[in-house]
């Protein structure tokens, strides 16, 4: 029997994320919950303190007193993890955060008013854009003192090229709109259109696409952190504790995956759900 | 031609000039006196100040950028305050190790992701598209010195076969460098082939529903031929643009990567530069990856003007 070549279908249409994960996509948002749960109230819970060292018990493989093992100096992985991961989802909100409001508000003005006020926010914007941007931030890091603020403001201008891009397209083809027009023609003034007409209906196409940036935004703290010019000790990091422990891998290799794994799980997650917004809000096809 | 060509190199001599600006000015405003940081406490108030006149810190900050530009454009970047080695020498000796890296992991993450863009395309949905999405999903979510660490476990210290960490250059020892090199490259391969695999993929998807592939396919061409002859060229447009556009992405990842495999590449420069407070070194390396990666786009733009005869027609007509 000879089989045929079979032919691609006429319509293919690009694989949804919701037909591809079906209901899973509710376990990565419920690892999220239960994540940013545990950090804010890491306190409270019945953990081992993630800052006493026990020299005695260092590099202790998984038990039931430390779920991921003790480190090298005796500290429990786990919670120490928890801590970290608190840096890393502080540093991505706020800094996904910092870059929507300047670059949403840059794109906003740069589109409303076009004229010299775009050509000068565009030449800066394509300024930001001529460096790598872990380089940039590299740099800024080095030449100031590491702080969990100066992490956010720096990572958070490496975003705002793209925020303001979005801005400024979706104003651009707002302005044309008649309500727009009759806003004008009543008589209203310039800042009261951007905040009452032009402004709300950014919200959508801004906020589509700012939890796949806290992705990449996580992923840039935990790069910095592994460098050490992230938030700097005793404050635990992901980053910093893979690279602390880096020599100990084939020893003790909870101390390296422990925190990798929270790392992974809760980009993974954000991924999957910020595909989803993605979606929803923008419904085009996410180009990553 | 001659107009577009002169508008370009307007462009750029204008962006290079800014990126040089913000270099100088990141090292020049920071808070604090580069100095002090470099002597520390102890330092007395004599050899502060004769530090400040060897770094030119003890003139007006216009006059030192424009010391310090003059210097850049007759090659001269300073020199490093320890190692008393000029920093461009510095630089130009290890960028090639850089530019293996970033080569061989472009080369890497296009092997991997044509074919998996291109079949994946052909067949959405089935088994091996979910599969192939899935993996990508994964990588992306992983930083680039996870997936090195995680090769360096399985590779280096459970089998065996391949070094942790070690450099041998290229023109000593051929198989030694291939060796060292393997895990660096396929580090940063795998960090960036799902993003140009989900590319081609949703590009090459839309390429296929066009009545030219209709009328090939009628024709009764194989599918391979119509896949690799008539669909991937012009599917393969933005992916050109991507692969340019990310090298900003690989460069970052490659910092990481010659960090953590102990390679002596630019990116360790900086590192170490930043960790011995060798602003010199650090403004240096910050100025030439500026420069190489504005460089670097500039030619995809030009590349890209080349394969998209749309585009070429557009720039004739205005």
């Amino acid at each position: 029997m000879t089989v045929s070549v079979t032919k691609p279908p006429a319509h293919l249409a690009p694989i949804a994320a919701r037909q591809w994960f079906g209901p899973l996509v509710y376990i990565p948002a419920a690892w999220l919950v239960v994540a940013i749960a545990a950090t804010v109230f890491a306190g409270l819970l019945p953990l081992p303190d993630p800052f006493k060292q026990a020299l005695l018990r260092t590099l202790q493989p998984p038990s039931a007193a430390h779920w991921l093992g003790t480190d090298s100096l005796g500290r429990d992985v786990f919670s120490r993890s928890i801590v970290g991961l608190r840096v890393s989802l502080i540093v991505g909100i706020g800094s996904v955060a910092f870059g929507l409001a300047l670059g949403g508000a840059l794109g906003l003005v740069s589109g409303y008013f076009r004229g010299l006020i775009d050509l000068w926010i565009s030449a800066v914007m394509t300024v930001v854009l001529s460096f790598p941007p872990l380089v940039l931030a590299i740099a800024i890091m080095s030449y100031a003192q590491p702080s969990l603020v100066l992490v956010i403001v720096v990572l958070g201008i490496l975003f705002v090229p793209a925020f303001a891009r979005i801005a400024r397209a979706n104003t651009l083809s707002l302005v044309e709109r008649e309500f727009v027009l009759a806003a004008r023609a009543i008589g209203m003034r310039d800042g009261f259109i951007l905040l009452r007409e032009i402004l709300p209906n950014l919200v959508a196409p801004l906020a589509a696409y700012s939890m796949l940036m806290v992705a990449v935004a996580i992923i840039g703290e935990a790069a910095l952190s592994f460098l050490g010019l992230s938030v700097p000790p005793p404050q635990p990091t992901l980053g910093g504790m893979i690279a602390a422990e880096r020599a100990n891998l084939l020893d003790a290799p909870w101390s390296v995956f422990g925190p990798a794994g929270f790392l992974f799980l809760t980009i993974l997650s954000l991924n999957i759900v910020g595909d989803q917004v993605q979606r929803r809000l923008d419904g085009r096809e996410a180009a990553i | 031609m001659l107009r577009r060509s002169l508008r370009l190199g307007g462009t750029l001599v204008g962006i290079l000039f800014a990126v040089s600006l913000i270099t100088f000015l990141l090292m020049n405003l920071a808070p604090g006196d580069a100095a002090l940081a470099i002597l520390g406490e102890t330092a007395t108030a004599e050899s502060i100040a004769t530090l400040r006149q060897r770094l030119g810190l003890d003139v007006p900050l216009l006059q030192r950028y424009l010391n310090w530009l003059g210097g850049v454009l007759t090659g001269d970047l300073g020199e490093s305050f320890r190692a008393n080695e000029p920093v461009l020498d510095a630089i130009v000796g290890r960028f090639p190790v850089t530019l293996q890296l970033l080569l061989g992991a472009q080369v890497v993450a296009l092997a991997l992701a044509l074919p998996i863009g291109i079949y994946t395309a052909y067949r959405p949905r089935s088994l091996a598209d979910k599969t192939a999405l899935g993996v990508a999903l994964a990588f992306v979510s992983t930083p680039p010195f996870l997936i090195g660490i995680i090769l360096i476990y399985v590779f280096a210290l459970q089998l065996g076969v391949l070094p942790a960490t070690g450099y041998v250059p290229l023109g000593e020892d051929l198989v030694g460098n291939f060796l060292t090199m393997v895990l660096p490259i396929a580090t940063l391969g795998l960090f960036e082939f799902p993003i140009y695999m989900r590319l081609l993929r949703s590009d090459m998807i839309q390429t296929l529903q066009q009545n030219f592939i209709l009328l090939a396919r009628a024709i009764g061409l194989p599918p391979w031929r119509i896949l690799i002859t008539h669909a991937l060229r012009p599917s393969s447009l933005s992916l050109i643009t991507v692969v340019g556009i990310n090298m900003g992405r690989l460069i970052g990842g490659a910092v990481i990567v010659e960090v953590l495999f102990g390679l002596p590449g630019v990116g360790q420069l900086l590192v170490d530069g930043i960790y011995q407070r060798e602003y010199l070194v650090v403004q240096g390396v910050v100025l030439f990856v500026g420069v190489f990666f504005v460089l670097i786009n500039t030619l995809v733009d030009l590349l890209y003007s080349m394969l998209d005869p749309r585009v070429r027609v557009d720039s004739i007509r205005h």
